[in-house]
């Protein structure tokens, strides 16, 4: 299309014809979304007319190909803005695309457009209220985006509303949107540094991370407000989102460096250390020093140091560096090490990536040399790299150079001087120069190599090797008549106005080394000066002057020409430096008669011994900023940077990082309401993510969703293990308050506890009987066997509770309900699903498709530790085992037992592995990691898994020790341990045990020191005994525990 | 954090701009043309550029700039590593990620875009999550859209945005549940002139296609496990049990993703399967330049080498070549001075061998 003013008529009619009868078609898209169809004013503005048609048409589709067809010309950074009235019309629109589209347009466009987009505001507070989370963030979002100074309070409130939300989701959001308001306003600081305050305490990772994003934001000096949320932060940083990983950590760096007292305080100065590693042998005393000095950290510096280093593992570089910022600010110096490897790790990610880690290696190599050594060869420059990340390798090599490493280094350097990059070459000259002067064997070597290197075909290397050279000899004044005179000769050949100069220099400070060949180089550049750069023209200057006060016979008219050409050149520094040295040299001139008191002085002022040059890295200066910080990498003080203060002297009181309990019990209260909801919830996750901060928040969700509307229901499927120890416990005291002392256990044979113990190990005897009994009568693939006295088949109705034989010597009554597979689909259908994914080795899957019962974590894990291997019979190693009641990594039918090894002989042993395994039966060893070497009177510790396949039998295996001795061991197992706990709700737990049929009842004694009127206590005992889960109950007379055997039976009690 | 994101295309054109805060002018960008200019290379130019008023810090990606204005201290790497992110996310949507796959979809572009930040910090990154907010586009579901009036757009919140599986969205169901995993290992080494190893580096990768129902819980174990002493996880994969006994147990995201990387450094030594032994010579008589290079296989552990690529950047000033192979194909690109000789399967009784001379340009033509 063309613009009608400036094309023939034809044209015109043809396309005002076409844009009016156009149909807002798809061809009308093509055509707007062009960027080549060339018409900007008429035709455009046409455009948006049918544009504004679309949208006021009350067609769906239509208006979201019009607000598409916007936002391509929003992309493309065309003007849109007139259509603001149009399109803010839709913001009511209910299709969610449409509306979307309309939110990205209004906050491109509102701040220009502040009146008509007040129009909006009603729209999004209304949205405020939606009982869908989404939108309720989405409004909040584009709400504070809308950049109107107008609305300041009506976000204020939103966001303070917004902060207090159920919604994980939507406190992100408020989290979010308190920098935007800060920036628009300032004013509102202070309110909002309550806001934020309340959102720091939030225990949710979702929110933890966006929250101190803002801090850092809006008051990145307010550090007090970090004491009480600082172990909280510690803990989650694991389970927060990547991003937020990295904002906390450069926070909690900040904080470290305010709150902890320095840990090298006593060490030596880090100065001298990275000066020291030449001598080898001193390096080593140095570490021993800091061994015996070994930090005494703050619990809390040790936290932060602890919880980040999982971290270096992370798959975000950006993670990554800011955990080796961390320790290159605040550990001690035998710990930082650590990061070395995880940083050479990224230097195989995009070479963006590499270019800032090796920016920041480069800057830590300077002062910790040690740590990068070992990896020296990972510098080496591949022909593939870009120029930059070629050049800051260099940097690094150089820096690492010492005098073990320096002849691998300086083999690489001079490869490198044959490559195609001239930069990268120049650059590599100059790093065999630094390499020289740094380490003084190679001094000769080098100077040599780079004498060499003046034959060299190439002009930029030849010039870059007489810089270096005139350093080097700078520094080593001794003769070295020959390269001097050599270089003089170079004056002919060389053009290069840097190298030239150098060697003008390195002849006028060295005159007399060469007395003859000096003032014939002066004759000759006198002869060029007007054609020489200036750079040449100053040092023909310096020379002439310096040849005129040693030689001045030869020279006194040459340096009187030279500085007279220099009177009348365009340059004024030229002009200026000839005017000096005039006065100085010829004081004559000067009309005073007679030589000045400067003119005497000359020779000392000219020929003064000049200091060497001491070539040092170009970042060393960058320590001030914090590592990897925009401001490091640019060695400027970026907007808004946060200076990393000093360590203080006193560390301030750490008293101030104790959180009180007692809001967090608050917090705690609405649990045992939420209970119902959790146990309905599907699905365990992460057993080992450790962070119990998470639990009360996880119980707030899931009270949120009792008044919450249906869909958050299910999308808080998030709640874990932890969560459910924790209902589990309170369960057990909740239990406790709600029936005091109804079930009272009456005891006949009051018993110690070593007693107890051994009649539970009597027991487990007798139910290894029992089981092959049980396994007649059975099918024998599940004799899951519990202690027992009595065995015997039972109604599932008749729940065995304590009160119904208040006198009996059986306390307790366990129901053990064999459910083969087999029989599966005659249960209940619900239940249908319950057993038949149990082959599958995840439990995950088993608990998906059954939501209602879920593996719970042992609720107490035993002490009791049994023998193994004797040291008698084994030559020294002792072997207990113990079992964790924690589902075995391997296969979750295995039961882990934790090993300690134990050594008592006087010789150390080495590789201890499992030797022979049974095959036999279905039981199966998943081996313990095989041990290399146990010293002495040392003890280590492994996990070993073990597939009982639902028997008690006493597992037989091998211990190897070295390579010919064996121990043949057997793992007895008692029965409460191949049984799994699972909670499931009481509701179920009758439902089920009602369609149970045929099943054993397995009774076990359980004899109590005391009377026993605590229920909780005897709980504890009978949870030490078995592996069990508690289950909520209703009906105070009864308690009612649920298990699993390894093998998966549902199991009742 | 992140101002203003510019998508630049080769030749220099801003095709696209998003800002997150308050609109900067796409003239900032005539700071990064400076660079552009100078630098030899897009390689060459430096990630970070420092302006009066902004910081620009770019990537380059699929042969586009994308250039990030920041205007605050920010760390950089945190940028670069969101950026990488976006064109990931973009690869993952779109297959591919170029100039005109980037115009074409511009809105599903910007939708994408405006979810993964919020005022200029990462929001939802996961593209789990994102997939369930924004479909990414297909024919089928184009089609569908048009019928049923339905969007790419979901109108709730992602279910894995709230739980502690992020990465892994909820009601997964496929027919066949296949697990699939690719390990990739490259080798990085410095061979010098007489054919010894300065240095050689092994980088590995675990990539995953997993399409399972539900929440599967799975778990890798290794046979060796103690080479891995240097791996970084995808965040689904539980640390703890890695530190203590060597297996990979995660439930992992649904489709595609890098589950592990591992680097096994240059202290330890590494095999390399194949050698070159070469005999290159760029200026013999004349214009003319010979090169002579066969391959051999070494150290394989008794398996065949497949589909080996040899790439070769020649020099500037090499004008073409004619070589002759005795096995497999090769090119030479006279524009990027590539040569790429394919050759396939190494056969130990015949080795490959690729032999013939190069056309040199003068370099004194170069200087008159």
């Amino acid at each position: 299309m063309y613009a009608p003013g400036v094309n023939s008529s034809t044209t015109l009619s043809s396309s005002s014809s076409y844009n009016n009868d156009r149909p807002p078609s798809a061809e009308a898209v093509e055509v707007a979304t062009d960027p080549a169809s060339g018409g900007f004013f008429n035709s455009d503005y046409k455009k948006h007319d049918d544009l504004k048609q679309m949208l006021d048409s009350n067609k769906d589709n239509l208006k979201l190909e019009a607000m598409k067809r916007i936002i391509g010309m929003v992309a493309k950074g065309r003007e849109a803005s007139d259509l603001f009235p149009a399109v803010v019309k839709n913001v009511v629109s209910k299709n969610i695309e449409v509306k979307k589209l309309v939110y990205v347009y209004l906050v491109r466009y509102a701040e220009e457009q502040q009146d008509l987009a007040l129009l909006s505001i009603s729209t999004f507070q209304r949205a405020l209220k939606d009982p869908n989370q989404l939108i309720r963030a989405s409004a909040l979002r584009v709400l504070s985006s809308i950049r109107v100074t107008m609305i300041v309070p009506i976000v204020m409130l939103a966001i303070k509303d917004a902060a207090a939300d159920m919604s994980p989701y939507v406190r992100k959001t408020a989290a979010h949107a308190i920098p935007k308001l800060y920036s628009l306003d300032q004013d509102q600081k202070e309110e909002l540094i309550q806001v934020l305050e309340k959102l720091l305490y939030d225990k949710t990772t979702l929110v933890v991370g966006s929250a101190v994003m803002a801090f850092e934001e809006v008051c990145p000096e307010r550090i007090d407000l970090i004491h009480k949320n600082f172990r909280k932060l510690c803990s989650l940083l694991v389970d927060v989102d990547e991003w937020g990983q990295v904002v906390i950590i450069n926070m909690l760096t900040r904080y470290a460096r305010s709150q902890f007292t320095d840990p090298n305080l006593q060490d030596v100065d880090e100065d001298e250390e990275s000066k020291r590693p030449f001598y080898e042998d001193e390096n080593e005393v140095d570490e021993e020093q800091q061994e015996k000095r070994a930090p005494t950290l703050d619990p809390d510096h040790r936290l932060l140091l602890r919880s980040a280093k999982p971290l270096l593992q992370s798959r975000n570089a950006a993670v990554v560096l800011s955990v080796a910022q961390l320790y290159h600010h605040t550990a001690p110096r035998s710990e930082v090490h650590q990061v070395a490897k995880a940083m050479i790790r990224l230097l195989r990610s995009h070479r963006e990536v590499q270019d800032i880690v090796l920016t920041s290696i480069a800057a830590t190599a300077t002062r910790r040399k040690v740590m990068f050594e070992p990896f020296l060869k990972s510098f080496f420059v591949r022909s593939s790299d870009a120029t930059h990340i070629k050049l800051l390798k260099l940097e690094i090599l150089t820096s690492l150079a010492t005098e073990s490493s320096v002849g691998i280094i300086l083999r690489e350097l001079q490869t490198y001087v044959a490559a195609h990059d001239p930069p990268f070459v120049a650059a590599a000259i100059q790093a065999i120069g630094r390499c020289a002067s740094n380490i003084k064997e190679v001094t000769d070597t080098c100077l040599n190599g780079l004498v060499s290197l003046l034959s060299n075909k190439d002009q930029a290397v030849v010039a870059e090797s007489v810089v270096v050279i005139k350093k080097l000899l700078q520094t080593q004044p001794s003769a070295h008549r020959e390269i001097i005179i050599q270089m003089a000769k170079l004056v002919d050949s060389v053009t290069v106005p840097q190298a030239r100069a150098s060697i003008l220099w390195l002849l006028g400070e060295y005159s007399e080394r060469v007395p003859k060949i000096a003032p014939d180089v002066l004759r000759k550049m006198a002869k060029t000066f007007t054609s020489e750069e200036d750079i040449v023209k100053l040092q023909v200057m310096t020379l002439a002057v310096k040849l005129c006060l040693t030689n001045p016979k030869q020279t006194k008219l040459l340096c009187q020409y030279v500085l007279q050409l220099a009177k009348y050149d365009q340059n004024y520094d030229l002009r200026d430096r000839a005017r000096f040295l005039r006065h100085i040299i010829f004081p004559a001139d000067a009309e005073s008669g007679g030589p000045t008191r400067l003119s005497k002085q000359a020779k000392k002022i000219f020929l003064a011994p000049k200091p060497a040059p001491v070539p040092e890295s170009h970042f060393k200066d960058r320590e001030q900023f914090q590592l990897g910080s925009l401001s490091h990498y640019i060695n400027t003080k970026a907007n808004g940077y946060q200076e990393l203060p000093p360590f203080p002297l006193e560390a301030p009181d750490p008293k101030a990082r104790d959180v009180e309990t007692e809001p967090q019990v608050m917090e705690q209260a609405p649990l045992f309401t939420a209970k119902k909801v959790s146990s309905k919830k599907d699905s365990k996750f992460y057993s080992d993510t450790e962070s119990p901060e998470d639990e009360s928040e996880e119980d707030e969700n899931s009270s949120d969703e009792d008044d919450d509307d249906d869909e958050e229901e299910e999308d808080s499927s998030s709640d874990k293990d932890e969560e459910e120890d924790d209902n589990e416990d309170e369960e057990s005291s909740g239990l406790e308050e709600k029936l005091p002392k109804k079930v009272v256990k009456s005891n006949a044979k009051p018993k110690s506890d070593e007693e107890e113990e051994e009649d539970e190990s009597d027991e487990d005897d007798s139910s290894s009987e029992s089981v092959s009994d049980s396994d007649s009568e059975d099918e024998s693939s599940e004799p899951s066997s519990v202690p027992k006295k009595q065995t015997r088949n039972a109604k599932p109705a008749k729940e065995s509770t304590p009160v119904v034989k208040p006198k009996s010597n059986l306390d307790l009554l366990l129901d053990l309900d064999d459910v083969s597979p087999a029989f599966t689909p005659i249960m209940t259908p619900s239940l249908g699903g319950f057993l038949t994914p149990m082959s599958t080795p995840s439990s995950q899957v088993k608990t998906q498709l059954f939501p209602d019962i879920q593996p719970a974590s042992a609720v107490i894990s035993p002490n009791t530790t049994s023998e193994l291997l004797n040291k008698i019979n084994s030559s020294g190693l002792e072997i207990k085992y113990r079992f964790t009641r924690s589902p075995h990594l391997y296969s979750p039918s295995m039961a882990s037992a934790e090993l300690t090894f134990h050594n008592h002989g006087p010789d150390e042993l080495t590789d201890i592995r499992v030797g022979e395994k049974p095959t036999s039966g279905g039981v199966s060893i998943h081996d313990f990691a095989p041990i290399p070497s146990l010293s002495p009177g040392s003890s280590l510790m492994g996990t070993i898994g073990v597939d009982f396949a639902d028997s008690t039998q006493p597992v037989n295996f091998e211990i190897k020790i070295g390579s010919d001795r064996t121990y043949p061991v057997a793992l007895k197992v008692p029965v409460g341990e191949v049984i799994r706990a699972v909670t499931m709700s009481e509701e179920l737990f009758l439902k089920q045990q009602g369609g149970l049929r045929g099943m054993n009842e397995n009774t076990a004694k359980l004899s109590l020191t005391k009377p026993c009127s605590d229920l909780k206590s005897l709980t504890n005992k009978i949870l030490t005994v078995a592996n069990l889960g508690v289950i909520p109950n209703s009906d105070s007379s009864t308690l009612r525990f649920v298990l699993n055997t390894c093998v998966n039976l549902p199991v009742e009690y | 954090m992140i101002h203003s994101l510019f998508i630049i295309n080769p030749s220099g054109d801003v095709f696209m701009e998003k800002h997150w805060k308050s609109v900067i002018s796409r003239s900032v960008c005539d700071y990064f043309f400076d660079h552009q200019r100078k630098a030899s290379s897009p390689e060459d130019i430096p990630p970070v550029i420092a302006t009066p008023h902004h910081y620009l810090i770019s990537v380059y990606r699929s042969s586009m700039f994308f250039v990030a204005v920041c205007t605050t201290e920010v760390a950089p790497l945190f940028v670069v590593e969101f950026l990488h992110r976006v064109v990931d996310t973009f690869e993952d949507y779109f297959s591919e990620c170029t100039e005109s796959i980037i115009k074409e979809h511009y809105v599903v572009v910007y939708e994408l875009l405006d979810e993964m930040l919020d005022n200029g910090f990462p929001l939802a990154t996961e593209s789990n999550i994102l997939k369930e907010l924004i479909k990414p586009p297909n024919i089928l579901r184009t089609i569908a859209n048009t019928v049923t009036g339905k969007s790419n757009v979901s109108s709730t919140l992602p279910s894995g945005q709230l739980s502690n599986i992020p990465w892994r969205r909820t009601g997964v169901k496929y027919t066949n549940n296949e697990a699939y995993f690719d390990m990739i290992e490259e080798v990085d080494a410095i061979i010098d002139k007489s054919g010894s190893t300065v240095c050689a580096e092994i980088q590995g990768y675990i990539d995953c296609c997993i399409k399972l129902s539900g929440m599967p819980d799975l778990s890798l174990s290794f046979v060796n496990p103690r080479l891995f002493d240097d791996v970084s996880f995808h965040p689904c994969v539980r640390f703890k049990r890695w530190e203590s006994e060597r297996v990979l147990s995660f439930i992992p995201p649904d489709g595609n993703f890098r589950l592990m990387s591992y680097h096994i450094g240059s202290q330890s030594i590494v095999a390399i399967p194949v050698y070159v032994r070469h005999s290159l010579c760029l200026r013999e008589s004349g214009s003319g330049g010979r090169l002579d290079i066969t391959l051999g296989p070494k150290q394989t552990l008794g398996r065949t080498i497949e589909n080996v690529v040899l790439e070769i950047p020649m020099p500037k000033s090499v004008l073409n070549c004619g070589l002759v192979t005795n096995q497999g194909k090769y090119t030479f690109d006279p524009v990027s001075k590539l040569l790429v000789w394919e050759v396939g399967r190494i056969d130990v009784t015949k080795l490959p061998n690729i032999r013939g001379t190069v056309t040199n340009c003068h370099f004194s033509a170069l200087y008159f």
